[in-house]
């Protein structure tokens, strides 16, 4: 199991190397001074620009710059950004916890649907309900995530009035954020309709973010079980007389859960990549949107740096997963 | 014991010739009315991007000021001159779905060509070679892998400044690793199989047992993979000529009309929902389309 | 009245021809205590009647059968609650991959116990207790540590053992082995063929086994059917069989066994098992077969009395000479 670990980790390594490289080339690739994208100005006079570089370092060999680089970044010096000259460490962070909300609740919506619904697909294989199934989860991941979010709101908020189309809540609510997930806050803050508002903001992006993690997940979930109900095992169990719900929610689903739970974990890198859209569309105040904004505003060493943490992130989570499917698989576990 | 004349009746039946691999492939194929379903979409778009000219009422570009945010002709204020409606500079939404159909099958030609070639390419090299080659290639996959996947699409495309082509780039280097994995797992595989030590044995040289040899037997999951890597280039264009980065605008992308629509999303639905159903149709097609080629060219699942 | 009464059980699955009949017309009656071997080569339907038996087969068989009774219940009409009260308590079967038949996820103690408990409703600690004691009947050493045991940390020997201690958990009357051996070592296989001897006798149950190994047959079973393409082409006793068999088909397969070889080349028995899409008309071995006529190419042979035994063939073998056969009356004209 260590070894399993320390697998991983020495896979982790590597591509971590790796993904701070692209970034470090990230400024320096675009076209256009450095300095200037740095410093977010246009046409510094020599004598600026030659302290500037200094400063920066950009006069050292490049090898040196990487070195130095990395060595910032992993004391937590991730740069300033260009728009707001705060860290973009700090900025990230504050801005974190509202994407996790994001994903954390539309990852739940997934699972919490999709998981029985592929159980029950598997188990009756050829049904009406599995060829629905599988046509709604295929058109779930069919369609492009954006206008879904459009067509949502155009319902929700629009025809039927029921959700907002922006923000986390009301504007007219103000607490101090805890935590930092508006749920949880809002509960904390006591004020009255707080929390309802919350709930109303976050309902449309969360099933928007989660729709194709949904389909994914009730797919993969089906195929687990098909897989597993052919298996030698579930014979026997069957051939011991066991009642049938025993042999699938026991035998059977114990085996399917193994892959189907990596799927789930490896959701999380899909959901960053929907999150930059469903934040963008909704004017939800996390990561994603932010990333975007950085973009259009040539805030380059925000987008730098987060490029590298939500890379980061997310190879956590995968190496977490991993960990995870080890513990969970007894051939792995006792091998 | 005398044999003799007896067994001259003896009727060696003759078992019926088992079909061919592409009568066999059709037929499993055919069964799948989805998949079939998804190829007879996708011919109708390839024909009405190929005679998008003829076909379409009018020009994707040409604005009519008179019909600014016209609705489909079924809505109070609709005329069948602008069957589907108009939007916000008065461009018949129906002409630019036809002719965005083109770049719709453009883009996904263009990646999959792309990420195909080299991720294939690089596979087979990795697999081949083993050692510091295939260290150092799979892991410049695992980078590409670990970062989100529209995530590096917007920063490469931030690199080299947007527009499609550079779209089209990005995301074929974001798909590279799917195809890499496939290949060099498959040739890993098939290495140590005894048909290609026999040719080995031969003297076949590198280049040709890569070629010759191998690949053709790491096609199917190759073929899959490339049908649903097109309905996903498809998409990620899409969503990246949402974001701005991709197909700039007034091209009749239908992601880059999309992002057009926006603002309008409240008043002008039909502005929304069909280039974004053309997309949905399109993606599903081939996406029907590549589980049926899965299923038929699966071996698992081929019965009796 | 037999412990278990098949008459004329049939087994078809839809395929891309059309139905393909696994199992055609088989009949068989196990006593109490008796000791059956089904033997064949792969696809002669040996395992899929049996499963057929045990309910086991998956919902696109089509099980047809005029005559499907055990311990006098009547199989066929059962609910599928009825059908699994005597599944895996008084009609049991073991398989052939120990390994894969075992959930990789659970204990073997688990697996053992929940067999006990399902059936019989006792506490866990009972249950235990006798899982002990049933891992030590079948011959595992330190049988408490193994409680714990996982089946991918124990051998293919071991494994089929634990396979073998659930299927006796519930003292069965009837115990289906399909190819226990099969799958293990030779050294091993004489260890496992031995347990269930053992436990045969002391238990009182009936055995079927299953199995494509001559060797093994002629060690174990005191009746034998051999079956060909989803038919029985053969039954008598052991004795009988090795020493003087009937069915052509028979006749070849005791030929091409090493131990009776006679010349350095090995005889085979030319052609292939008929598949779905082959079917020969009449006798379904006749175009294998040394003694066939034109009669066997019209007319299916039934399975009926031979001279020492059920046989399926127009004209049986004693001493290896067909009866009745043109050949024989030419030469005796």
């Amino acid at each position: 199991m260590l070894r399993f670990i320390a697998g991983r980790l020495a896979v982790l390594i590597p591509t971590f190397i790796g993904v701070t490289l692209i970034a470090f080339l990230l400024i320096r690739l675009v076209p256009g001074d450095p300095i200037e994208l740095l410093v977010g100005e246009r046409g510094i006079d020599p004598e600026r620009h030659a302290m500037l570089m200094e400063q920066f370092g950009y006069d050292r060999p490049l090898v040196i710059q990487y070195l130095s680089f990395l060595g910032q970044l992993l004391q937590g010096d991730l740069g300033r950004s260009i728009v707001t000259r705060r860290p973009v460490l700090e900025e990230f962070m504050n801005l974190f916890p509202a994407t996790v909300e994001l994903s954390l609740f539309a990852l739940f919506l997934a699972t919490v649907i999709g998981l029985p619904a592929g159980i029950l697909a598997g188990v009756n294989r050829g049904s009406t309900f599995d060829h629905t199934l599988m046509g709604i989860s295929l058109t779930g991941y069919s369609m492009p995530i954006f206008w879904w979010a459009l067509l949502l709101i155009i319902l929700f908020s629009g025809v039927l009035q029921w959700t907002p189309v922006s923000g986390r809540i009301d504007v007219l609510y103000f607490f101090p954020a805890v935590t930092g997930f508006m749920l949880i806050d809002s509960l904390l803050s006591g004020q009255d309709g707080a929390f309802t508002s919350a709930v109303r903001h976050l309902i449309l992006p969360a099933i928007v973010l989660g729709t194709i993690p949904l389909a994914v997940i009730a797919r993969q979930t089906r195929s687990a079980m098909l897989e597993v109900l052919n298996e030698d095992y579930v014979r026997t169990a069957r051939a011991k007389g066991l009642p049938p719900s025993r042999v699938i929610g026991l035998h059977a689903l114990r085996n399917a859960l193994i892959p189907v739970i990596t799927v789930i974990g490896l959701q999380v890198g899909l959901l960053f990549s929907g999150a930059i859209l469903t934040e963008t569309i909704f004017s939800w105040p996390g990561i994603g949107k932010w990333l975007i904004d950085s973009i259009a505003r040539r805030d380059y060493p925000s987008v730098q740096g987060g490029v590298i943490l939500i890379a980061t992130m997310v190879m956590i989570v995968n190496l977490l997963v991993d960990v995870m499917y080890g513990l969970i698989n007894p051939r792995i576990r006792k091998a | 014991m005398a044999r003799a004349e007896l067994r001259a009746d003896a009727v060696t039946l003759e078992a019926k010739a088992p079909p061919g691999p592409l009568a066999e492939f059709w037929a499993y194929f055919s069964e799948n009315r989805g998949a079939v379903g998804g190829l007879v979409v996708i011919c109708i778009i390839v024909l009405a991007s190929i005679l998008a000219d003829v076909i379409a009422p009018h020009a994707p570009f040409a604005q009519y000021r008179d019909h600014l945010l016209q609705p489909p002709f079924w809505q109070a204020g609709g005329t069948l001159e602008f069957p589907l409606g108009t939007d916000a500079v008065g461009r018949d939404i129906f002409s630019r779905i036809i002719h965005g159909s083109r770049f719709s099958l453009i883009i996904g030609l263009i990646v999959v060509t792309l990420s195909l070639s080299i991720g294939v390419g690089l596979g087979l090299v990795a697999g081949f070679f083993r050692g510091w080659t295939e260290t150092m290639i799979m892991r410049l996959m695992d980078v590409i892998l670990a970062m989100p996947s529209l995530l590096l699409a917007i920063v490469i495309v931030a690199i080299l400044g947007p527009g499609l082509e550079n779209a089209m780039i990005a995301v074929a280097i974001v798909y590279l690793p799917h195809y890499t994995r496939l290949t060099r797992g498959s040739v890993i595989n098939e290495r140590s199989k005894d048909y290609v030590v026999a040719s080995r044995v031969a003297g076949a040289g590198t280049l040709r047992l890569m070629f010759a040899t191998i690949l053709p037997n790491c096609m199917a999951p190759l073929i899959v993979q490339a049908t649903l890597g097109f309905s996903n280039a498809i998409l990620d264009a899409a969503a990246l000529g949402f974001l701005g980065l991709g197909a700039q605008p007034p091209t009749p992308e239908w992601g880059t009309m999309l992002a057009d629509a926006r603002e309008f999303v409240l008043r002008a639905w039909w502005v929304v929902t069909f280039p974004g159903l053309a997309i949905l149709i399109t993606v599903l097609a081939f996406n029907l389309m590549g589980d049926g080629l899965r299923d038929a060219l699966d071996p698992k699942m081929k019965r009796s | 009245m037999a412990l278990l009464e098949i008459r004329d059980l049939t087994v078809a699955f839809p395929t891309l021809h059309g139905m393909f009949k696994a199992v055609d017309g088989v009949s068989l009656d196990v006593d109490q205590g008796e000791i059956v071997a089904i033997v064949g080569e792969s696809g002669s339907g040996k395992s899929v009647s049996m499963l057929g038996v045990m309910g086991l087969l998956p919902w696109t068989a089509r099980v047809t059968a005029e005559r499907m009774t055990f311990a006098g219940k009547d199989l066929r009409n059962l609910s599928r609650t009825e059908r699994r009260t005597i599944r895996g308590k008084d009609m049991a079967m073991i398989f052939q991959e120990p390994t894969t038949s075992l959930n990789p996820c659970f204990t073997v103690g688990f697996q053992i116990t929940e067999a006990i408990r399902v059936h019989e409703g006792i506490g866990a600690r009972e249950a235990r207790r006798r899982a002990v004691e049933l891992l030590d009947k079948v011959g595992i050493p330190a049988p408490e540590q193994r409680l714990k045991a996982f089946p991918h940390q124990m051998s293919g020997g071991m494994n089929q053992r634990v396979m073998i201690a659930i299927a006796i958990s519930c003292n069965p009357r009837l115990l289906i082995a399909d190819e226990p051996t099969t799958a293990l070592d030779v050294t091993i296989q004489a260890q496992i063929l031995d347990l269930l001897l053992e436990l045969q006798r002391e238990r009182g149950m009936a055995l079927i086994l299953i199995t494509h190994d001559m060797g093994v047959v002629a060690e174990t079973a005191e009746r034998v059917v051999v079956q060909y393409a989803g038919q029985q082409a053969e039954m008598q006793d052991v004795r009988g069989l090795f020493d003087d068999p009937m069915h052509p088909y028979t006749e070849a397969l005791l030929a091409a066994l090493p131990e009776r070889a006679t010349e350095r080349r090995l005889p085979t028995i030319k052609g292939v098992v008929p598949g779905a899409g082959d079917r020969p008309p009449g006798c379904l071995f006749h175009p294998r077969c040394r003694n066939a006529t034109d009669h066997c190419v019209k007319v299916e042979p039934p399975f009926d009395r031979g001279p020492r035994g059920l046989v399926r063939c127009h004209y049986p073998l004693t001493d290896g000479v067909p009866a009745d056969h043109p050949r024989t009356q030419e030469s005796a004209a």
